[in-house]
């Protein structure tokens, strides 16, 4: 292994969480780390453990991850107790080792959540997040007879606040940092997203309902605790959770045939 | 063998072709569409957009992703914007100018008919895109904004913040969503395609492979579309996400699907330079920070003093000396050669020398700081997480990557392969860009297939076989097809070597980036040609995949997928061997000008090489075809 302009970390121990399938209790093994460049990534890392673990004819480390830049949502992971490691308004795949110290050891677990179960080692299932969208996420606007783009203007700080809402990526680090495991950052902000737009005030209520009573059928409840946007990679406000529960409080009064009115 | 390669395009003049195709197509009445079954794999922009569309019609629609969720394609990491002629600006866009930028952009190299449909179709997408909730940026009047890019002298790119690419796919995923929460998508989630299933030279459907409990599969249906990326992962470092892969597009090509124009590949010029030898990837920093960054290596090669030490008269602003005109803003191709020439010189900076220096001082002392950092602060702070510099104090450091690829699976004007029930939309096939995509199309594509032409062009294939039986999976062939890959992924698990799947596809994909890369000349891509086989080989005896084939097993998906590079990356020189010119990302250095720029025989090679698998990858067969125009002027592209 060669090292440029960065220095280089020694002595790193780390523990990682080893899990056959969903029905294995699991289990942490020791792994040394002798050597690594403070360039390299928390996931390249990995890549290089797994590379000597092929080599070795061992079992590599089953973890999720994909694009690499943050934006996926693929990646996840508990460092050191923390869902997506120390750094703030960083996913894991972002984080590099010059975070780290020689000697520390690196605890390193899946995203812990009821309703994320285990797949394998550190890889777990997260489709419960697909099934809140499918039942309200979205505008239906079927294909081909939309209007023209610039026919509803969108004032920008709407668009603005529309968009910080909907920069969530999808990762569960709210649901894994959350004492009750709790998804409302996720819902919160999907909800946020299209409810604050004009295009989105003709389901708004009966998104909100869908969304927020399936939500609770799979994830547990918010206490306000706040650990979702301390440990959120894009820094989403739990702002959003606060028109979430607006909404859904008013989708139980509101008269829907009043809706157009303002 | 001979293939016929008839594109089918439309009778009558350019602008009216679509029209014309709409109005004769057949058509499935809309109680009969639902005893029509549609598998789409993939779901990116092209895929989630098909599945949405298609459903909503009234399709039986199956979704394959080997993701754990359809919405983390890799659509969602482009970042710049998507292109339309909606001229909102007032500044001369149109249809027509859209579509002649697009096909000079390619390097005259592109399918025309094709091209103006896609510029047609933009205005559609963005209109959908609005009501589907797509956050864009706004102007303070409420109306969409819209920022330049290059190859354009109009500003038709319509984006959300740095993350377009993110938010077009999420509108397109909610979509979709909708569908499978309404059952008429069905999701298969952590599938891979594994083959395509082919039965009396119709495409009868798919085997996948499931990537949680290994479990080989088979499913039927009347047609499927592959929405399965592009192959810039052949590099090994790209751009690209780390899973993105050619299996699927590959899997059909040994099937029968002509695959054109494999050389044709982009290589970005603003990519962070690789770092060290266990890098796994590279990043991508935006086009727009050429428009104040200068690109410049110290003049000297030996100079080893920090960047603020040298004087401005022992720097060489490479760009600004070769091209006056465009400067810094030269176009993609040309401005990643010119990076490669530095380097190779002996000139690249950092402790590598293995990049070129975008440096933001002058910028940052004519605007100040706070301007620089409205305009391009997140780009900035994504450099320093990664390289742990500051790039407001030294100069960037920049250097080309591997980061889409324009060529992929022949597709006739339907968007239909050369085997019949099979069809292939966004990167993954060939048919928009010619030889160089111009930045914020790859959105526009993907959407126009998904959402705009596949909906129409698949009832046209569709409705003669109302109420006619199709080959189940109890078929022979879907037997065999299953037996072939469990028996290739057990080959995969025995051979007990001593090398890992990564360890092999980074050498693979050093060869292809040396020989197949920026620059490529005969004597290279013969070598190249020795050498992969040589390493192929080495790969069947000396592999070594870990773990089981009945649970996840990341390890055994990844051989598989770079076995299908292997045999593509063969294919790729073989293309860059015969294509005796140079146009766009293709660039033989045996056919270039005076000045180094790229000399097109147009004589020779107007044309799409579309080959053909014949069971040995060291002799595919080539099928050509011509590219003929109607309305457009063949031109030298010049940015001097």
């Amino acid at each position: 292994m060669t090292t440029q302009n960065h220095g280089t970390l020694t002595n790193l121990t780390l523990e990682i969480w080893r899990q056959t399938g969903p029905d294995d209790p699991g289990r942490f093994v020791t792994y040394e780390i002798p050597e690594i460049s403070d360039g390299a990534s928390f996931l390249e890392m990995l890549d290089i453990l797994n590379e000597r673990l092929i080599e070795a004819g061992e079992e590599a480390v089953v973890f999720d991850h994909d694009c690499r830049e943050g934006i996926c949502g693929t990646c996840s992971l508990m460092i050191d107790g923390r869902a997506h490691g120390p750094q703030r308004g960083t996913a894991t795949c972002q984080l590099h080792m010059r975070t780290f110290s020689s000697g520390d050891t690196i605890v390193i677990e899946p995203f812990r959540a009821s309703s994320f179960p285990v797949i394998k080692d550190l890889m777990v299932d997260r489709a419960a997040f697909d099934r809140i969208v499918e039942v309200g996420g979205f505008i239906s606007a079927a294909t081909g007879g939309a209007p023209d783009g610039n026919l509803i203007p969108i004032p920008k700080p709407v668009a603005d606040a529309a968009m910080d809402a909907a920069a969530c990526i999808g990762c569960g680090a709210c649901v894994a940092a959350c004492p009750n495991g709790a998804a409302s950052l996720f819902t919160g902000a999907k909800l946020a997203h299209l409810n604050l737009l004009p295009q989105g005030q003709a389901e708004r209520f009966k998104r909100t309902e869908a969304m927020v009573e399936t939500m609770e059928e799979h994830f547990g409840s918010c206490t306000n605790h706040g650990e979702c946007e301390a440990a959120c990679p894009k820094s989403i406000s739990i702002d959003v959770i606060a028109v979430m529960n607006a909404d859904y409080r008013k989708a139980k009064f509101k008269n829907r045939k009043s809706l157009s009115r303002v | 063998m001979s293939i016929e390669l008839d594109a089918k395009i439309p009778e009558g003049p350019l602008a009216d072709k679509w029209d014309n195709y709409k109005e004769h197509e057949k058509l499935v009445n809309p109680a009969n569409k639902r005893k029509f079954k549609i598998i789409v794999v993939g779901t990116g922009l092209a895929g989630a957009s098909a599945c949405a569309t298609l459903a909503e019609l009234g399709y039986q629609v199956e979704a394959f992703t080997f993701h754990d969720s359809p919405r983390r394609a890799h659509s969602i990491a482009a970042q710049g914007g998507i292109n339309a002629a909606k001229n909102y600006r007032g500044d001369g866009d149109s249809i027509n100018r859209l579509f002649h930028d697009t096909i000079k952009g390619g390097d005259f190299r592109a399918r025309e008919a094709n091209v103006h449909r896609l510029a047609q179709v933009s205005v559609d997408i963005i209109d959908q895109m609005v009501a589907q909730g797509v956050p864009f940026a706004r102007e303070y009047g409420g109306l969409l904004d819209n920022r330049s890019f290059g190859g354009a002298q109009v500003s038709r790119t319509f984006y959300a913040r740095g993350q377009t690419g993110q938010q077009l796919l999420l509108g397109a995923y909610q979509q979709m969503a909708r569908q499978v929460g309404l059952g008429n998508v069905k999701l298969w989630n952590r599938m891979e395609l594994v083959d395509v299933v082919v039965v009396d030279g119709r495409c009868a459907g798919i085997v996948t492979r499931d990537l949680m409990t290994g479990e080989v599969s088979s499913h039927s249906a009347h047609a499927v579309v592959l929405a399965t990326g592009g192959y810039g992962n052949a590099f090994f470092l790209s751009t690209n996400a780390m899973t993105c892969n050619v299996t699927a597009a590959w899997r059909a090509h040994r099937k029968g699907a002509l695959f054109a124009n494999p050389c044709y590949t982009q290589i970005h010029p603003t990519c962070i330079p690789q770092a060290d030898d266990f890098q796994s990837k590279l990043t991508l920093m935006s086009e727009s920070l050429r428009n104040d960054g200068r690109v410049w290596v110290p003049e000297n090669p030996d100079d080893t003093r920090s960047p603020d030490q040298i004087p401005e008269a022992e720097r060489d602003y490479i760009l600004e000396r070769l091209y006056p005109s465009y400067g810094n803003l030269a176009p993609r191709d040309i401005s990643s050669r010119a990076a490669k020439r530095a380097v190779d010189s002996g000139r690249g900076v950092g402790p590598l020398k293995n990049g070129v220096y975008l440096d933001f001082s002058d910028a940052i002392g004519r605007l100040g700081k706070s301007v620089v950092e409205e305009r391009y602060g997140n780009l900035f702070d994504m450099y320093r997480q990664i390289t742990g510099e500051n790039p407001y104090e030294v100069p960037m450091r920049i250097y080309p990557a591997s980061h889409y690829t324009m060529g992929g699976i022949w597709v006739d004007y339907e968007l239909m392969t050369t085997i019949p029930g099979l069809y292939a939309a966004g990167e993954a096939n060939f048919s928009d860009h010619g030889a160089n995509r111009l930045g914020a199309s790859a959105l526009m594509q993907g959407l126009a297939d998904g959402y705009f032409v596949l909906p129409y062009t698949i009832s046209n294939y569709l409705a003669p076989f109302l109420n006619k039986p199709i080959p189940d999976t109890s078929h022979e062939a879907f037997g065999v097809a299953e037996q072939q890959a469990r028996d290739r992924f057990a080959r995969f698990l025995s051979i007990g070597g001593t090398r890992s799947p990564d360890y092999f596809h980074r050498e693979l994909g050093k060869i292809i980036w040396d020989y197949c890369g920026m620059e490529r000349n005969r004597q290279g891509l013969e070598k190249a040609l020795s050498e992969i086989p040589a390493l192929y080989d080495e790969f069947q005896k000396d592999l070594r995949v870990t773990g089981d084939g009945e649970s996840t097993n990341q390890t055994l998906e990844k051989a598989g997928r770079v076995e299908d590079f292997f045999e593509l990356g063969m294919l790729m020189c073989h293309d860059a061997l015969d294509r005796e010119e140079s146009c766009g990302g293709h660039f033989r250095s045996e056919h270039q000008t005076e000045e180094g720029e790229a000399l097109r025989d147009d004589d020779n090679f107007a044309h799409v090489s579309a080959w053909e698998w014949t069971g040995d990858p060291a002799r595919p067969n080539l099928h050509e075809e011509a590219l003929v125009y109607e309305e457009v002027q063949l031109q030298t592209r010049s940015y001097k």
